[in-house]
């Protein structure tokens, strides 16, 4: 393979900033003093925080250096699997940073503030016709709180009729927060298995869904990167018994405008923003994990609701069934107008991106499969999972192929996730990359699998192109070391 | 990782489906991850047990167990109610990779009923599922 993004380059050194640090020194002047010192009461006096006295130069060097230790999206490809990691349009940043929404602040009075009232009102009805579920509420702060009001909402269901469950069946094809989150719910959580197929037989949900069970949290399209073939059966055998259906809505970029979730048979299903709709994933938020619901579950959204009366917003609390505040606010809003503005930038061709983004991952399936074993041979959604069991043979395992990736010039796919799938490798390449760039991961892949029968050491040892090579992740997370 | 065959598997030890061992001593059950699934995980980083007292039925989660590569939960082999808890795991959680029968051990739990042992598979036939 010739011309890899990956090669080499001068990186610079950079110590931690308490070594550079020289008594003294100073990035900024306050500006004069023009009132007397005021003595502070010593029993108020502590030790002041260790800082390393810094020139401005330290400073900005320090930071601009380490930042070209970094890999992100903007650098090259992610395909990091099950997170969506995909390049977000500049434009939207933008329409963010305006200075009438972000620095609006959140206890303005809603007459001086219809225009973040009409965005989060707008938003709403876009996600509800992206979805197909009619009503939304913005504020769960990020994926997990979105599945923790879904589950909250699960029990005010039930609570309504009188009744009180205590499971909830759970796919081992599910996103791993989702038992969590039902267990904060006080629900036990039952694991279904896959079948052959890698998906959901109605005839095991039915063996399992009882009275006392709550419903059903399903991923769909589910971390094999598969479509649930049998939702609409598996929703039928719930709802029979009572039930309800969440649908995790986290691989939504598969299905944009394909899918109408209601038709599915889905109760209640979040969507992640920062994943979908244009927020850079990752560095730990902030995100934003909106709650789609049908007609018959909307009372109990979270409050306050936006509500437009004529051409006015307000906010409204009166709300009797409601589970309550989710969040301080009315969730993340700088995360709300990037995906407003993203919806409206993108208009009709959201469809297209989910489209591309299930060929890419077909495409890469499809020039991969022989050169890495791949347990479901079906087509997929927006990403495909490999193994490493044709590498075996030469003692090369998912963690030296990925760590390989690094020197070539890519991000490692995710790895050792889905659990179901001993070794896995898992590929969503999203529908930002052009095939160029598709290309070049598959022949980066295909060159690593000829080096690991050729000359394995090679991988065992990989990566040395970057700054860091191999971590000890072992001793990383035996013995910690958290100081700077 | 290893071959199956470079792997240890001794012959006092019963084993169960989910790669738990069992080894039964005076009414006494000592649970633990077999050799096997020691190697399949990596470097095993955190283990969570349980409390002495907590009762499980057979095949319910009782743990746990954290390596570089995932979190994998474990399942007991059979039904009783936990006697004893290896606290060395929790400074010193890479016993279950060095010695998973001996000093990596688990769990202790007095069995329900210890005829439940004999459900659960000898080395042979162990053996023979793991190579499929």
């Amino acid at each position: 393979m010739k011309n890899a993004v990956g090669t080499t380059g001068l990186i610079l050194n950079e110590p931690l900033l308490w070594k550079i640090g020289k008594k003294g020194r100073s990035g900024f002047s306050l500006p004069r003093r023009d009132i007397d010192l005021s003595p502070l009461d010593s029993a108020l006096e502590g030790q002041g925080p260790d800082f390393p006295d810094l020139s401005e130069v330290d400073v900005v060097r320090h930071y601009t250096r380490l930042s070209t230790w970094n890999f992100g999206v903007d650098t090259g490809m992610y395909p990091l699997g099950s997170c969506t990691m995909k390049y977000n349009p500049k434009t939207n940043e933008r329409q963010a940073s305006l200075p009438g929404l972000a620095q609006a602040h959140p206890l303005l009075p809603p007459q001086l503030a219809q225009g973040t009232l009409k965005i989060m009102y707008d938003l709403e009805r876009y996600l509800a016709e992206v979805t197909g579920l009619p009503a939304v509420t913005l504020q769960p702060a990020a994926g997990a709180q979105g599945e923790l009001t879904g589950m909250l909402i699960f029990y005010a269901f039930h609570k309504r009729k009188h009744q009180k469950r205590s499971k909830i069946l759970i796919p081992d094809t599910a996103h791993g927060t989702n038992p969590a989150s039902a267990a904060l719910c006080g629900y036990k959580s039952i694991p279904v298995n896959s079948n052959k197929e890698g998906i959901l037989d109605p005839e095991t949900v039915a063996g399992q869904m009882d009275e006392d069970t709550a419903g059903i949290m399903i991923t769909n399209p589910n971390t094999l990167g598969l479509f649930e073939d049998n939702i609409r059966q598996v929703a039928a055998i719930v709802h029979a018994k009572g039930g309800l259906v969440y649908a995790d809505g986290a691989n939504m970029n598969a299905v944009m405008g394909i899918v109408n979730m209601a038709d599915l048979g889905v109760d209640v299903l979040h969507l992640n923003l920062h994943k979908t709709f244009s927020t850079p994933h990752g560095g730990g938020g902030p995100g934003s994990g909106p709650v789609c619901v049908t007609r018959e579950i909307e009372p109990f959204l979270p409050v306050p609701r936006v509500i437009r009366h004529e051409d006015q917003y307000r906010l409204s609390d009166d709300r009797p069934e409601s589970i309550g505040k989710i969040h301080a606010f009315y969730g993340n809003f700088g995360i709300q107008i990037r995906a407003y503005a993203y919806i409206l930038s993108m208009g009709a061709d959201l469809k297209k991106a989910s489209q591309f983004a299930v060929l890419s991952a077909n495409y890469i399936k499809e020039r991969l499969k022989g050169v890495y074993h791949l347990p479901y041979d079906k087509p997929c959604m927006h990403e495909c999972v490999f193994t490493d069991k044709h590498q075996q043979q030469y003692k090369v395992t998912t963690l030296d192929i990925a760590k390989r990736l690094i020197d070539y010039g890519f991000h490692p796919p995710t790895i050792y996730f889905p659990l179901v799938v001993q070794g896995a490798i898992m590929v969503e390449p999203t529908e930002t990359e052009p095939k160029e760039n598709l290309d070049q991961l598959v022949d980066a892949l295909i060159s690593i699998a000829a080096e690991a029968a050729e000359k394995p050491e090679r991988l065992r040892k990989a990566p040395v192109n970057p700054k860091v090579r191999r971590l000890d992740e072992t001793t990383a997370a035996r013995k910690p070391c958290l100081a700077g | 990782m290893k071959e199956i065959s470079e792997l240890n598997f001794p012959d006092d030890l019963k084993y169960a489906g989910n790669h738990e061992w069992s080894k039964l001593d005076n009414d006494e059950v000592t649970i633990g991850i077999c050799d096997y699934a020691q190697d399949q995980l990596g470097d095993v980083v955190f283990v969570e047990l349980p409390q002495v007292g907590d009762t499980f039925d057979k095949g319910q989660e009782f743990g746990t167990v954290e390596s570089v590569k995932a979190v994998s939960e474990l399942f007991i082999p059979l039904s009783g109610e936990v006697t004893g808890v290896n606290e060395n795991l929790e400074d010193t959680p890479e016993l279950v990779n060095n010695e998973p029968y001996t000093g990596g051990w688990m769990i202790k739990i007095k069995p329900a009923d210890v005829s439940e042992m004999d459900g659960l598979m000898m080395k042979d036939a162990y053996l023979d599922m793991l190579k499929g």
